[in-house]
């Protein structure tokens, strides 16, 4: 499972879910891997807005990541200064270092094995081959 | 705006013009209807431009191509006034191009002196240029219509071929050549159209809460969008050592199929979920600085019938005191089974609506399949929401049932009456939904069992194929016999 998915996900327990500790759900003991891919530029931009960028800086740094920047970047830091276009010509926007950098952590590093814990209950969820199990206990439904 | 003429495919009627409308919204044209009928396999649309026309065809699963419309009739004569009084201008700049004149007839035939008499009396059109039957720069075509079994056509066109449509990739798609399938997998096809009326697209973020072994978030992802799905079956996506077809061992999983079409690099990944309990965050949580919709469209064929096993987690009963310790101590033992209770399917089709409501962005979209009864005792209703706008309704039909493609839109928060979002969000926190499951009259899940034997009957069935020991959800649990 991409990193990325942990920006979208919360406990799974009903109770939980309107309290805020329930958010970001914390990896522990994870195996990672990195898995390389092509930048997709049109998604990292569609996606920069909706990210909750200070949990997406706590999960790195519980990782053990290279730090990301205080506050999120804005679509502009996602894009090299475009070259001169030629009249009329269309020129391939080139992803700047910081969309590299985005696109590494959300994209091509994976959970592979390990947990990931509630901080407001402790509750863990198991993830086994990158599959992490959201499945609940009959006394936690 | 010019007209074209679209030559749709004389199958999935109803899915037609709403796959046209979809294509034209996702790649933002504006798309006029001039003439459609469900009965007949040309459309008259009205388009800005042909590379209007080839942005909306080329992803169309449901048509087989787009002409620039030259005339028409309901005769020879008629035909050709018409082209001369529409189209005149135009003969000139195609005079001496390598050029290509064909005929398509729909339910009718010409032999071949025919074709080429009829041919023929359109040679004041001027062209001169060498007739290729490949790589022609200019392609022309004759259509006719017959009613059933009619001697004389009862309409006629001429179009100038502009697009060909994106149908050819069904056969990419085929069930038949995927590694890795369930007895449940949509057909490729209407796995591809489903991705387009949700308006699937590259920059965009899809899910399936019910994804199987992912047959929606692959379609999606052909079309350009980055996917991601949950299954409360974690055989289904870590897949189970073997595959639904028979004779072929090994390792096969969701992960794979994404590698068998090389689009690993969007699939970011599946999880194990109920959607009623689902880990997605949703619009009450308070670290949230706005609403925060993020996913761009929701794509799925919910569980339904008795066999395959609509279920949630949670208990029919109560569980006491004691019942309550035993899971607690037990739960993290290896061999521990989430207890699962069954549901109804009225009150998943609502969960579907509201987690859709809590988590797409403004206009994102919603496609979900619903098997319905064509009996007339039993009433239609389309689940509706308040944040929700239904988009299109089409209609597969089968014997004595069909399966309705229901695709909502999210609406934006200034269109949604004042209230509604609050009352929404309050049914949603209460959760547990009353088990309607003893309302749900036996005949609808008799019916539900003849419709899956008939979903499952189409040619090429991969349900034939199914090695029941393997164990994919479908035949695993009509082995150990719950149904
Ligand atoms: C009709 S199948 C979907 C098949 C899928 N479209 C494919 O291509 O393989 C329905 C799926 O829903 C799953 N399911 C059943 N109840 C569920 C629930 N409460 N939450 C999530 N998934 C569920 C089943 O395990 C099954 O895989
Ligand atoms: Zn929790």
């Amino acid at each position: 499972m991409k990193l990325l998915t942990l920006n979208f996900l919360t406990c799974a327990i009903k109770a939980c879910k309107s309290s805020p500790a329930s958010f970001p759900l914390h990896p522990r003991d994870v195996e990672l891997e990195i898995v390389e891919s092509d930048i997709n530029l049109p998604f990292l931009k569609n996606i920069l807005p909706r990210l909750m960028w200070a949990e997406l800086r706590t999960i790195a740094a519980e990782l053990g990541l290279p730090e990301l920047p205080e506050t999120a970047p804005t679509r502009d830091h996602l894009v090299e200064g475009k070259e001169e276009a030629k009249e009329g010509e269309e020129v391939d926007e080139v992803p700047s270092q910081t969309a590299r950098d985005l696109h590494r952590v959300l994209l091509e590093t994976t959970v592979k094995e390990g947990k990931l814990v509630c901080g407001n209950c402790a509750h863990e969820y198991k993830v086994m081959e990158g599959v992490p199990n959201f499945l609940l206990p009959g006394h936690l439904v | 705006m010019p007209d074209y003429l679209v030559r749709l495919v004389q199958m999935h009627e109803s899915f037609r013009q709403a796959e046209l409308q979809a294509l034209a919204d996702v790649a933002e044209l504006s798309i006029e209807f001039v003439k459609y009928d469900n009965d007949s396999p040309f459309c008259i649309v009205r388009l800005p431009s042909d590379s209007a026309a080839e942005a909306i065809i080329s992803r169309s699963l449901l048509s087989q191509g787009i002409y620039e419309l030259w005339g028409q009739g309901a005769t020879y004569d008629a035909l050709h006034n018409s082209v001369k009084d529409i189209s005149s201008a135009k003969w000139a700049q195609y005079g001496s191009v390598p050029f290509r004149f064909t005929l398509d007839c729909f339910r009718g035939t010409r032999d071949q002196t025919q074709q080429r008499d009829i041919i023929e009396s359109f040679s004041y059109l001027g062209f001169n240029g060498p007739i290729r039957m490949r790589d022609a720069d200019a392609s022309f075509k004759v259509f006719e219509e017959y009613a059933d079994k009619a001697p004389e056509p009862m309409y006629l066109y001429l179009g100038r071929f502009v697009a060909a449509s994106g149908r050819d990739v069904k056969t990419t798609y085929d069930l038949k050549k995927r590694h890795y399938i369930s007895t449940t997998s949509m057909d490729a096809e209407l796995a591809l159209v489903t991705a387009n009326m949700a308006l699937a697209a590259p920059g965009k973020l899809f899910y399936d809460p019910f994804m199987g072994t992912g047959g929606f978030p692959i379609a999606c992802a052909h079309f350009g969008a980055v996917v991601c799905g949950s299954d409360i079956d974690g055989r289904s996506i870590r897949g189970t050592g073997g595959s639904a077809r028979k004779g072929q061992t090994g390792k096969f999983d969701v992960r794979g199929n994404f590698k068998q079409y090389g689009l690993e690099s969007q699939y970011l990944g599946a999880f194990v979920s109920d959607l009623t309990n689902t880990p997605f965050r949703l619009f009450q949580h308070s670290n949230a600085p706005s609403r925060g919709g993020y996913l761009d469209g929701i794509v799925c064929d919910p569980p339904y019938g008795i066999r395959e096993g609509l279920k949630v987690l949670g208990t029919r009963d109560m569980l006491n005191d004691q019942e309550r310790t035993t899971h607690q101590n037990r739960y993290k033992d290896a061999g521990y089974i989430p207890p699962k209770k069954p549901y109804s399917f009225t009150a998943i089709q609502d969960d579907i609506l509201a987690f859709a409501a809590a988590t797409l962005v403004e206009n994102g979209r919603l496609s979900m399949w619903m098997p319905t009864a064509n009996d007339e005792d039993i009433e239609l209703v389309i689940p509706t929401h308040p944040c929700l706008d239904v988009v299109s309704v089409c209609v597969q039909p089968f014997n004595k049932w069909s399966r309705r493609l229901l695709t909502y839109r999210r609406k934006a928060d200034s269109e949604i009456p004042a209230g509604a979002l609050e009352m929404a969000k309050k049914e949603y926190e209460k959760g547990v939904r009353a088990d309607e499951l003893n309302n749900f009259r036996r005949k609808y899940f008799e019916g539900f069992k003849e419709f899956e034997r008939q979903r499952q009957a189409p040619g090429g069935d991969p349900a034939k194929q199914v090695d029941g020991a393997k164990g994919i959800t479908g035949p695993w649990r009509e082995k150990n016999g719950s149904s």
